[in-house]
């Protein structure tokens, strides 16, 4: 895995790129910013890139992270890409529902069912 | 409390009078901050822990850390539009069966009833509006005042200890 600062992981498989959140927390709005400048930057080096959010650190986040998530949606989807999230903890995932956004975004259980459902 | 011993530092007697104010009814406390998103971090340390000593679960911490980040970046950048020069107030007040949280900022106010739905249409793709949405789901009760730039918010405790019956 190829460390990325900040506060990302990067590994390659076959058919997927995956970026895994190392913090525990994602609040701090300098944060938001570096993760999306660095995700950006894997997007933009990576034709038609599969990517798999990787959550399996992450313990809490705010909205401003899922406004992070849209913008990189619709950066993939510029792409012709395709974007899975996965491993979200139970509390993190009601955020989801409760705004609706497991409508928007494919979320898997963890990386093997998010990259099978890519191949 | 620290404010009020500040206030009156040689007096024994109002000491005592703080602490038995503190056992008899909710403890209350009142914080002015600057007008910078990373201030909440502290402010939540100071609840987490108060939660804590009043039994408080993990369910209740995560909502209300996630509606006092929420609740404050919008007094910083909505209300106070980012201006370093004002300030953010926060009130809360704490006790065995709810928290009370209230966050004032000098902005000049929004109506809530406003802001769209995020979970509607176009503004499902957007990246911003979904505070509000958050602060609405996690609290019991949300409240703005009349100018907006108050907003007053209650959550009871998820699991309180279940009170024996007495016996028939």
């Amino acid at each position: 895995m190829t460390a990325i600062q900040p506060n990302i992981g990067v590994e390659y498989s076959e058919n997927a790129t995956i970026i895994s959140f190392t913090e525990e927390k994602i609040l701090e709005e300098k944060d938001i910013n570096s993760l999306q400048e660095s995700i950006m930057s894997v997007i933009e080096q990576t034709e038609r890139i599969n990517l798999i959010l990787d959550f399996s650190n992450v313990k809490f986040l705010s909205s401003a992270v899922l406004g992070l998530l849209i913008r990189i949606s619709k950066r993939i989807y510029e792409h012709d890409g395709r974007l899975r999230l996965c491993n979200i903890d139970p509390k993190i995932y009601e955020i989801f529902k409760i705004t609706r956004l497991t409508k928007t975004f494919d979320i898997y259980k963890n990386v093997e069912s998010a990259i099978k459902d890519l191949s | 409390m620290t404010g009020r011993r500040l206030i009156f530092p040689n007096s024994g007697v109002c000491r005592n009078l703080v602490i038995s104010r503190i056992m008899t009814s909710p403890a209350s406390y009142s914080i002015v901050v600057e007008s910078k998103p990373s201030a909440v971090t502290g402010i939540f340390q100071q609840i987490q822990a108060k939660l804590i000593d009043h039994n408080f679960g993990k369910d209740d911490i995560f909502a209300v850390h996630l509606t006092l980040e929420e609740a404050f970046l919008n007094a910083v950048k909505h209300g106070n539009k980012m201006d370093p020069s004002k300030k953010v107030k926060v009130e809360y007040s704490i006790d065995a069966n709810k928290i009370e949280i209230s966050i004032t900022d000098q902005g000049p106010g929004f109506q809530p009833e406003a802001v769209d739905d995020p979970r509607f249409g176009e503004n499902l793709f957007k990246p911003g509006g979904r505070g509000l949405l958050l602060m609405n789901s996690y609290m019991d009760m949300v409240k703005f005042n009349q100018e907006g730039n108050c907003v007053s918010m209650v959550r009871y405790k998820e699991k309180p200890y279940l009170k024996k019956m007495p016996d028939q």
